[in-house]
């Protein structure tokens, strides 16, 4: 579903990503852990082109992002992502959040988007809230709306960036509830996350990154109860 | 002193005349200064150096040298070029619009750049384009910030349209410096015309407080 080969990524002088290869496939979670600058954030940003990629190559479900004649907006529909600070559009209501990518990216009519919307709505325990303006939600319901707009898309990935890190330590549970059952439903995932019990618990299987380079990949259980690298085993004795 | 009213009375229905033409010249300056502004600050904001340079050429041209200048070169240079006589009116319209588009180039790309950039990138990562984005994203939301602004230049450009007098375009001023010129006095002429400035100021002040005031309950939805 998603092949990245050497990717490089520097801003200016500072190489942030060095040379990070990896493979996913369809149906998959897989959770990037790592310190703060370790390139986290920056790779999966690269995945959908928020980030201008300086080498090597990114495959979503065979096509290549760095191809100048790939339309990276088609792409982009098939890459959902939620971000650290939700990003909700303040001006437009929950419901109208939802609708504005698929009736203006699908030419979906605003009948059938609303319908589609008030589904997912529900999905993410929401629905109440569907003409409320997202100033009036707390952090959790905003991270929780974030995620029902991208499904509106009907991505076949989706890439979450810290999605809990600017939440209330209460409010975490009801994001990662939401990510939980999206995994359970079979979508393919990478999450980057400090949430240790939740890559334990929903990852198929946990990277670690350090210094713009995976330093170790694993699954969950086998790569936080006996890490190999020291550089893995330092950062989760300080974390867990 | 003695101030003679009868001067002020004799001349008010010029100064009222005059007056409808400050606004209307002012009005048609912020008007076409908002079209040609919000173009020139999307232009001024492209990545692209090379698009970016004229734009940014324009406005350091416009807000680095005098309105009076530029009036005279538009007035007795270019406007000549296409029209004679040139009109006072068209070439003071023509200066107005094209300085206020400077200045309001730039306080649309301020307004854009305040968006916080994850409002950009949640659009795009939807799959939206640039200008899909701006339109349905960016531009609602920078519209709101830039109306205090846009009104403090509107407020500008109505005191600047007393430049005009110089060409002898028939507006408020023009007609204060003509009773000024029939009656030899100073203080009655320019007193009545200050005052009528103040007033229009004053109301296009309070008219924005208004505005804005709607705006911030507009907010709390």
């Amino acid at each position: 579903m998603i092949s990245v080969k050497n990717l490089k990524k520097s801003f200016g002088d500072n190489e942030v990503l060095k040379d990070i290869s990896l493979d996913v496939d369809s149906q998959e979670v897989v959770v990037v852990i790592g310190p703060s600058g370790s390139g986290k954030s920056t790779f999966i940003r690269c995945l959908n082109m928020l980030e201008t990629i300086n080498g090597g190559q990114v495959l979503i479900d065979g096509k290549d992002l760095t191809d100048k004649n790939t339309n990276i907006n088609t792409i982009r529909t098939d890459v959902g992502m939620v971000f650290q600070h939700f990003n909700l559009f303040p001006h437009k209501t929950i419901l109208d959040n939802i609708t504005l990518a698929p009736m203006n990216v699908r030419k979906m009519k605003k009948k059938e988007a609303e319908e589609k919307a008030m589904g997912l709505l529900e999905k993410v325990g929401l629905a109440e809230k569907a003409s409320a303006y997202p100033e009036s939600l707390s952090g959790g319901q905003k991270q929780r709306v974030a995620i029902a707009r991208a499904l509106a898309m009907e991505p076949k990935i989706m890439l979450f960036d810290e999605p809990t890190s600017a939440l209330d330590p209460e409010m975490v549970g009801e994001v990662l509830e939401v990510m939980k059952q999206l995994a359970k439903d079979g979508m393919t995932m990478i999450v980057v996350t400090h949430e240790m019990g939740f890559a334990r618990e929903v990852g198929d299987r946990v990277i670690f990154m350090d210094n713009g380079y995976i330093i170790e990949q694993n699954e969950p259980t086998a790569l936080f109860d006996k890490p190999q690298h020291k550089r893995t085993k330092a950062f989760l004795s300080k974390v867990l | 002193m003695d101030f003679r009213f009868e001067i002020v009375q004799d001349y008010m229905p010029f100064f009222l005349k005059g007056m409808a033409v400050t606004i209307g010249v002012s009005l048609a300056g912020i008007l076409i200064g908002l079209i040609l502004g919000l173009f020139i600050a999307l232009g001024n904001m492209s990545s692209n150096k090379l698009i970016r340079l004229p734009f940014n050429i324009y406005i350091n041209i416009f807000r680095g040298t005098p309105l009076l200048v530029q009036l005279l070169i538009i007035h007795f240079g270019i406007v000549p070029m296409f029209m004679s006589p040139s009109d006072p009116l068209v070439s003071l319209i023509i200066g107005l619009s094209l300085n206020s588009a400077a200045y309001i180039a730039e306080i649309f790309r301020a307004g854009i750049q305040s968006i916080d950039k994850g409002q950009m990138e949640a659009a795009r990562s939807l799959g939206m384009t640039r200008v899909q984005a701006m339109k349905l994203v960016i531009l609602p939301q920078a519209v709101k910030r830039v109306i205090p602004p846009l009104g403090n230049e509107f407020i500008v450009l109505l005191k600047e349209s007393s430049l005009g007098s110089v060409l002898a375009a028939p507006e408020l001023m023009y007609w204060g410096r003509a009773a000024a010129g029939q009656y030899i006095r100073i203080w009655e002429p320019y007193l009545t015309v200050a005052l009528i400035y103040l007033v229009l100021t004053l109301s296009l002040t309070y008219l924005m407080n208004y505005v804005e005031r709607r705006m911030k309950t507009d907010d709390l939805r």
